[in-house]
């Protein structure tokens, strides 16, 4: 007799989803990393760089000051009232945690919140959203969650019902799409951005997925689109985003915006406008452990709210934690206030880097034989287009991996650094690519730099045809 | 026009179904209420440190520090935050991989999750394996993730008790799976009986479903019963026998208020037994920060122990695990100092001790009262709140309120809670929201924290001096409440009463709330 819970038992869905972001090189690259400590100096490197995953602060970023100030006297407000606290903390960082605290039922943050989170931190984030957009926002259209991915669950539970239901989504993506759409029991429709134009969204293209999906019986739901891209860094022109959403409205398809990276964008010539949003916990504060995140629901009727908001008390409410970060996030200090001179320091100071990191590696990869990279013109990565020789290929197949799989884990065993193998994001067939972020400290960049075209000389010496 | 994706009809079929009590119907009308200016007490839901319950002191100061380790530089700090907290904090920031800010390990940061095995080793007796421990953001996300797991369509059943939280059937509905109930026995405690396990799962067999694993809560919710060691082995037997995974939902396991039946772990009973079937049978037990005497809700910190899941399925779980990347890190930390706190000799470790056995003997007295309460009441029976934090009375409504129930197109426990909502603004959930079995009137749902503890003796003397033998009328009653909770003057409370009428048709809702007011007002311990 089967044991219930065996692979063979299992939800066949489960045995379906990938993420390659916490995939198998990651994996390796763990027991790597346990080989290193256990015996120093057994591998060519010193340490393992894990360059596959959008986590500022496990590579040194500092968190902003100002946000951890408030979070902690939100976690222990008896000590608000001492004396001594004041020659700790700042004197607005005091301020605004009194004024979170009030807008929370009794002061509780051990307290599950309103399903959708604190109404007064929603008020501040739609204030917030209102500020950027020039528009209203409705704190009740505001779903705080523990992240993004519950928000993306969410929508997909709502929208998919059977396998023939489709969510358009963006190849290269970022693959928490692909995961939830196969989790939740829906197919995939891709659409095709374009490298050659700077990995280019064309409504063509998805005018033709579209058509293509509804041929084979799909009923497309919802278009995703990720601005700025991930893994991709492009940031949409204005009138593109203009026609997106005339498309949806046509085809009435549901818009899900991710715009987590709306704040990393790194090339004066374009400027983030929001969709709306889907969730953030990147920017300049990378405050990814805190799973801090919303969504903005706009345009449906009241009975679909209902049920998101039914889905939403199943799991009580998101981290209190998360959500008053959140809400500093769409609120942070301004001109005048104690802390807004050290703030402004601290994010200029993180967003400038990036950028310059941005460009040093892309400079660095475009130099590698056979290898060009676009442009980051927002987000945190760089998604390099290699050639591989067919040598390398063949290599790959008998080793019964995936061409830029074989590549990457070479690439690790190498140098220590760990990138994503592009089939984990999906590319045009017969392309391979890597994920690698650009979040390493500037002082290890350069040698990053020089381990990485080493690496990829002897390689091409090896395979080379 | 085509409907849009978005349009009700066009929905997700598995989403409607979802039933989600606890924050359904009656607490969105106690929200509105309250929006009114309405003054709302929610026992609807176990949130104590929403009803006044305070923190514990030691872990807000580590986690405090460890969102701040700027102030770990300081020399000040010592001045706000005992040296154990400090060194505490240092520990676990030490176990993250950059701070809270960084995403952790999708499974929880591997420290803490040794710390939790070394706990579940002391507890039992047993060694466990961080590695099959898995942090969660909150218990629920731990069961929807396993459940999500073992159903793969509608002819996947999973036992579930009757009365349940809730959380199951909403999950099962949600995952497409299908919900097959066992019926807890009242009049025997809550009891569990064997037999009706067996004829449930013959049931659902002839139905087609196959029956993939139970649900056992314990203490229970909203029940509140401990199972026995000699019931849990009876429990894990079957589950063999009919080769089924046992799920644990074992959250309340700090909150027991009587001493027969002390919390014994589900894996303990199961190792206690031996090979074969402490071998065979798949056990995944479930713990969180929000209940016990921590109450930390709002932290969204849980976690899940699998115990004989093949190696493949665990990777799979962990797959999964990893495209949420991971659970939120503060919780995580909370977590650690549940499972590790402050010891003898340690700084903080007097006043851990003290504020955490305040709470315990506070729910305990509480526990009492509230049955004693509910039982003094007529037509309402109460099974005593051996564990976790409800009381569950039975009320048994006259025919004219179902008959009015009936017209006002609602069920007959929703209608009473929401007239006891619009007349007292307590927030319940009725019995409908859990499950019960047929034939019987009413369940009524009632956290025990609400009456905070301000009572004094001249309230005591005035309540029985405006009701001297006969039921007082509610709005007589709404303002006793109002006042012990608010701890109006005596004189104020006096202009409230004057104006007090006694209305005959709301008597039966008086009755129940007289019965608590004088339970709780008689006891004369202060909190």
């Amino acid at each position: 007799m089967a044991p219930p819970v065996s692979l063979d038992t299992i939800n066949p869905k489960v045995l379906e989803c990938e993420y390659a972001v916490r995939g198998e090189i990651v994996t390796l690259a763990q027991r790597l990393q346990d080989e290193l400590k256990a015996k120093p100096g057994s591998q060519p490197f010193d340490e393992i760089l894990y360059c596959n995953i959008g986590n500022p602060q496990s590579l040194g970023q500092q968190p902003i000051a100002f946000f951890r100030e408030v979070l902690a006297l939100c976690d222990h407000p008896s000590i608000l009232d001492k004396s001594e606290t004041q020659g700790l903390f700042s004197a607005d960082a005091i301020e605004r945690a009194w004024q979170i605290l009030d807008q929370i039922p009794g002061r509780a943050t051990g307290a599950y919140s309103h399903s959708q989170g604190v109404k007064g931190l929603r008020d501040t984030i739609a204030a917030g959203i209102e500020a950027r957009d020039g528009f209203p926002a409705n704190p009740n259209d505001i779903f705080l969650t523990d992240g993004a991915s519950p928000a993306v669950h969410m929508m997909m539970q709502l929208l998919i019902r059977s396998q023939k239901d489709g969510m358009l989504c963006p190849i290269p993506q970022y693959p928490l799409y692909s995961a939830s759409i196969a989790l939740h029991g829906g197919s995939l429709v891709p659409y095709y951005l374009d490298e050659a134009t700077g990995w280019g969204l064309e409504i063509s293209e998805l005018k033709k997925q579209l058509e293509d999906a509804k041929s084979k019986g799909i009923t497309v739901r919802a278009l995703v689109v990720i601005n700025p891209g991930n893994p991709t860094g492009q940031v949409l022109a204005e009138d593109n985003q203009r026609a997106i959403v005339e498309f949806c409205k046509q085809e009435g398809l549901v818009l899900l915006a991710d715009e987590v990276y709306q704040e990393n964008v790194y090339v004066p010539e374009k400027k983030f406008h929001s969709f709306k949003k889907i969730a953030r916990s990147m920017g300049y504060y990378g405050e990814c452990g805190k799973r801090g995140g919303y969504m903005e629901v706009t345009g449906f009727s009241p009975e679909v709210r209902e049920q998101i908001y039914k889905v939403a008390s199943v799991n009580l409410c998101s981290n209190i934690s998360g959500q008053i970060l959140a809400s500093l996030v769409m609120s942070p200090p301004k001109v005048g206030d104690e802390s807004y001179e050290s703030y402004s320091a601290e994010k200029d100071g993180i967003l400038s880097s990036l950028a310059r990191r941005a460009k040093t590696l892309e400079d660095a990869f475009n130099n590698l034989e056979g290898v060009t990279c676009n442009k980051a013109e927002g987000a945190m990565y760089l998604f390099p287009r290699i050639r591989l020789p067919q040598k390398a290929i063949k290599a790959a197949e008998a080793a019964k991996k995936a061409p830029d799989a074989f590549y990457c884990q070479r690439l690790l065993n190498a140098t220590g650094v760990v990138v994503v193998p592009g089939s984990g994001f999906g590319q045009v067939p017969g392309t391979w690519h890597f994920r690698c972020t650009i979040l390493p400290q500037e002082d290890k960049i350069p040698a990053i730099v020089s381990r990485l075209t080493e690496f990829h000389k002897s390689f091409m010496d090896e395979f080379r045809d | 026009m085509a409907p849009k994706a978005l349009d009700y009809e066009s929905l997700n079929e598995n989403m409607k179904k979802v039933q989600y009590a606890v924050r359904g119907e009656l607490y969105l009308r106690a929200s509105e209420l309250q929006k009114e200016g309405k003054k709302i007490i929610f026992t609807n839901v176990g949130n104590p440190h929403a009803l006044g319950q305070k923190p514990l002191t030691f872990p807000r100061q580590v986690v405090a520090l460890c969102q701040a380790p700027f102030l770990l530089d300081d020399p000040n700090v010592g001045l706000i935050f005992p040296a154990d907290a400090i060194a505490r904090a240092k520990h676990y920031l030490s176990l993250t991989s950059g701070g809270l800010g960084a995403y952790s390990d999708s499974r929880g940061i591997p420290g803490i999750r040794k710390e939790v095995a070394e706990f579940i080793g002391r507890r039992d007796g047993y060694p466990s394996d961080p590695e099959l421990i898995f942090l969660t953001d909150g218990a629920s996300k731990g069961v929807m993730q396993i459940l999500n797991t073992i159903i793969r369509g509608d002819g996947d059943g999973v036992l579930v008790p009757v009365p349940q939280y809730p959380l199951y059937s909403a999950a099962i509905s949600l995952f497409g799976g299908s919900l097959v109930p066992y019926y807890l026995e009242e009049t025997a405690n809550w009891g569990l009986d064997i037999n009706d396990l067996r004829h449930a799962v013959f049931q659902a067999r002839s139905k087609g479903i196959t029956v993939r694993a139970m649900v056992i809560i314990n203490p229970g919710n909203p029940t509140g019963q401990c199972l026995s060691e000699a019931n849990l082995r009876e429990i894990l037997h079957f589950c063999y026998q009919e080769n089924l995974a046992l799920l644990g939902d074992e959250v309340y396991q700090q909150n027991i208020y009587q001493d027969e039946r002390p919390f014994i772990s589900a894996r303990k009973v199961l190792m206690d037994m031996g090979p074969p079937i402490s071998k065979e049978i798949q056990l995944v037990s479930f713990h969180t920060v929000s209940k016990g005497y921590w109450g930390e809700c709002g932290q969204r910190g849980g976690y899940f122990e699998m115990t004989n899941i093949p190696a493949q399925t665990v990777d799979e779980i962990y797959k999964v695990a990893s495209i949420s990347l991971s659970p939120n890190v503060p919780a995580q930390i909370f977590m650690g100092l549940m499972v590790n706190p402050p010891k003898p000799g340690d700084i903080s470790y007097e006043q851990f001790i003290r504020e955490s056995k305040g709470i315990l003997e506070s729910l305990r007295r509480r526990a009492r009262i509230m049955t004693d309460g509910f039982n003094s009441c007529r037509n309402v029976v109460c099974n005593f709140t051996e564990g976790a934090m409800y009381s569950f009375p039975q009320i048994r409504l006259p025919p004219k309120a179902i008959e009015a129930a009936k017209k006002a197109g609602k069920v007959p426990d929703v209608f009473y809670c929401l007239k006891l909502l619009e007349a007292t603004g307590i927030s319940t959930v009725p019995g409908s929201g859990f499950g019960q079995k047929e034939g019987y009137l009413i369940f009524f749902f009632f956290t025990f924290f609400f009456f905070n503890f301000k009572h004094s003796p001249l309230l005591l003397f005035l309540f029985r001096s405006v009701s001297p033998g006969c039921s007082p009328g509610l709005w007589l009653l709404d303002g006793v409440v109002f006042a012990i909770l608010y701890n109006l003057s005596s004189a104020a409370l006096w202009d409230l009463s004057s104006d007090f009428e006694i209305g005959s048709s709301k008597l039966f809702l008086a009755e129940v709330l007289e019965a608590i007011c004088y339970c709780i007002l008689s006891d004369s311990s202060t909190h």
